[in-house]
């Protein structure tokens, strides 16, 4: 099976996020790491190309710093890694980016394109489903298991409020895959070794412009959101909290 | 059709999502703002109850989208029937809850009708003429206005919650139902799905718990999970976590609060180590008191907490334990 991952960079989950003189983006002055999902997606990839044989292509866009994401993969034992490379990527709505990807893998093909079910900065949870569109391949979200059958696959998909669902569908496909569906791997020191060797494709923004058309969606404001609740905030030393919360717990909740 | 709103309401094996009514509140007000019409859909096989469900409500009027192979649930066989249908009416924005099943489909849906489709929105504001969708950014820590771009129709999801849908307003004389018969030719469809399924059974109903004591990442190890249990012990309460805990199988799957798992609304909601993503708080925001303990002082859950206490938890738990164990033993 050729598999290709789709990842993303994003700021670290507790990385302090700061505002744009602007207010229509983050600083860029943070640490980054690889969406959550997304490592998922790599993990899962790497699993069925053991079981299966075949290739593991990893894709991000977005400025120089985001080809970190595509090293560490490489490390974890992707095969090998294509880059669109540029600022020009980060503001791109959900459906230009899989415009972008769509154009990248022309030449390619593939079987299953795995995405994570949505990233912890834009959270748009649309780039994967898109691009089944775009490609005209079925897809299914929200993926916990995937297994290889006679016409295609059978994944399970999760639902809502603790159901799941299996479904058997054809192939080329895109699944968005969940956190948790597999144990992540380290990279191993060989590993780190050899992804310097390992074939990384960059691709310009001057290159995908062709294929991209206006964005259909823009930030007019990005901001810290207003409170909606009154919330009290309790100081002091660990000691006098604990005695705060429990006559809170006892003369107000009444719960002790 | 111009100048409308279309709302299409989610059934799922034929009943009503109730997070339906919540989008159906949030399009009224829309529609009473702009002064657009307000019309909505529902997508399925069999479905004239939802839909006589729907016209009790105040709206100009209800489509019932009818075809036997839109049941069960296919992202091809949904996005067949409502490319058309939405292709012939032309509304100016189409409303749909945020949930899993529109997420499976809605982005193909406005792709396919080279549109944009605006997710988990929690609220629209209507400014000049200009009608913009606010959703969280960033797990939270941001707010973003965002604006459609070219031309209608424009697609947007409302995430859990972010209206009241208690607060839907009936109609005087119940709104039109037409029926539709769609067409979705052999071989849209290619996924074929089975029946839902719940992997085991829950032991554990935190839906019933009084109190309950959460944690998440900021618990940093598994042996660490013992002081969150000892202090939900001595409070009387249910130990409960966010998702990536879960998922480190640190503690059971139906342990689990948030969108994949239960929904909650205790007396009291003690949030240890969890920062607030979205994917929890969709699961516990309905507890009477939320109080908070998080290092980072930033963290969406103190948006949301009655009771917020910025430090480390392992400083703050231990000492809690004992006093809570004091005023019980008075």
């Amino acid at each position: 099976m050729k598999i290709l991952v789709c990842m993303k960079q994003v700021p670290q989950k507790d990385a302090p996020l700061k505002l744009n003189e602007n207010g229509t983006w983050i600083r860029d002055d943070v640490s980054y790491e690889v969406n959550e999902p997304d490592a998922y997606a790599l993990e899962e990839a790497l699993r069925q190309r053991e079981k299966h044989g075949g290739e593991v292509v990893v894709i991000t866009s977005g400025p120089p710093r985001a080809q970190q994401v595509l090293r560490e993969a490489l490390a974890k034992g992707a095969d090998r890694a294509i880059h669109l490379e540029g600022d020009g990527f980060v503001t791109l709505d959900a459906f230009n980016t899989a415009k972008a990807f769509a154009a990248a893998i022309k030449e390619e093909s593939f079987d299953l394109i795995f995405t994570g079910l949505q990233s912890d900065d834009y959270g748009f949870a649309q780039t994967g489903v898109i691009l089944a569109e775009l490609l005209g391949w079925p897809h299914a979200t929200i993926i916990m298991q995937l297994e290889k059958s006679d016409s295609g696959i059978r994944v399970k998909r999760e639902l809502e409020a603790g159901f799941f669902q299996f479904v058997d569908m054809p192939l080329p496909a895109v699944l968005t895959i969940q956190s948790g569906i597999n144990k992540l791997r380290y990279a191993t020191l060989i590993g780190i070794k050899q992804a310097k060797n390992k074939p990384l494709k960059k691709v310009s923004f001057d290159e995908t412009k062709p294929a991209l058309g206006d964005n259909l969606q823009k930030i007019e404001k990005l901001y810290i959101p207003q409170k909606t609740k009154k919330t009290e905030v309790l100081e002091g030393p660990p000691g006098e909290i604990a005695k705060k919360l429990v006559e809170k717990l006892r003369n107000e909740l009444r719960v002790l | 059709m111009a100048d409308s709103i279309l709302v299409v309401v989610e059934q799922r094996e034929g009943k009503l999502n109730r997070v339906s009514w919540e989008t159906l509140t949030g399009a009224q007000a829309l529609a009473s703002e702009t002064g657009w019409t307000l019309e909505a859909a529902v997508a399925g096989s069999g479905i004239g109850d939802i839909a006589n469900e729907i016209a009790a409500n105040k709206v100009a009027k209800v489509y019932a989208l009818e075809s036997p192979k839109l049941e069960p649930y296919t992202p091809d066989g949904f996005v067949a029937a409502l490319k058309q249908f939405v292709e012939q009416k032309q509304p100016q924005l189409v409303l749909m809850p945020h949930t899993y099943q529109v997420r499976d489909f809605a982005p193909k849906l406005a792709a396919a009708l080279g549109r944009s489709l605006i997710s988990d929105s929690v609220g629209y504001k209507y400014e000049g003429g200009k009608l913009l969708f606010t959703r969280q950014m960033f797990q939270g820590k941001f707010a973003a206005d965002v604006s459609f771009v070219g031309e209608a129709p424009y697609f947007a999801t409302f995430q859990n919650g972010a209206f009241r849908g208690d607060q839907v307003q009936a109609g005087g004389a119940l709104a039109p139902v037409e029926t539709v018969n769609v067409e979705v030719a052999d071989g849209v469809i290619r996924n074929k799905p089975e029946a839902p399924f719940k992997e085991a059974k829950q032991a554990v109903d935190l839906t019933q718990a009084e109190i309950i004591v959460a944690v998440g990442r900021g618990i940093k190890e598994q042996k660490n999970i013992e002081i969150a249990k000892q202090l939900a012990e001595a409070l009387g309460g249910e130990i409960a976590a966010s998702r990536p805990i879960c998922d480190s199988g640190w503690l059971p799957m139906d342990r689990q609060v948030g969108s994949s798992g239960q929904t909650v609304a205790p007396k009291l909601y003690l949030a240890l180590g969890i920062s607030g993503a979205i994917q929890h708080v969709v699961g516990m925001k309905g507890a009477r008191t939320i109080i908070a303990v998080n290092k980072d002082a930033e963290a969406p859950i103190f948006e949301i907490a009655d009771v917020a206490v910025v430090g480390n938890l392992f400083d703050i738990v231990p000492p809690l334990i004992e006093e809570v164990k004091k005023a019980k033993s008075a």
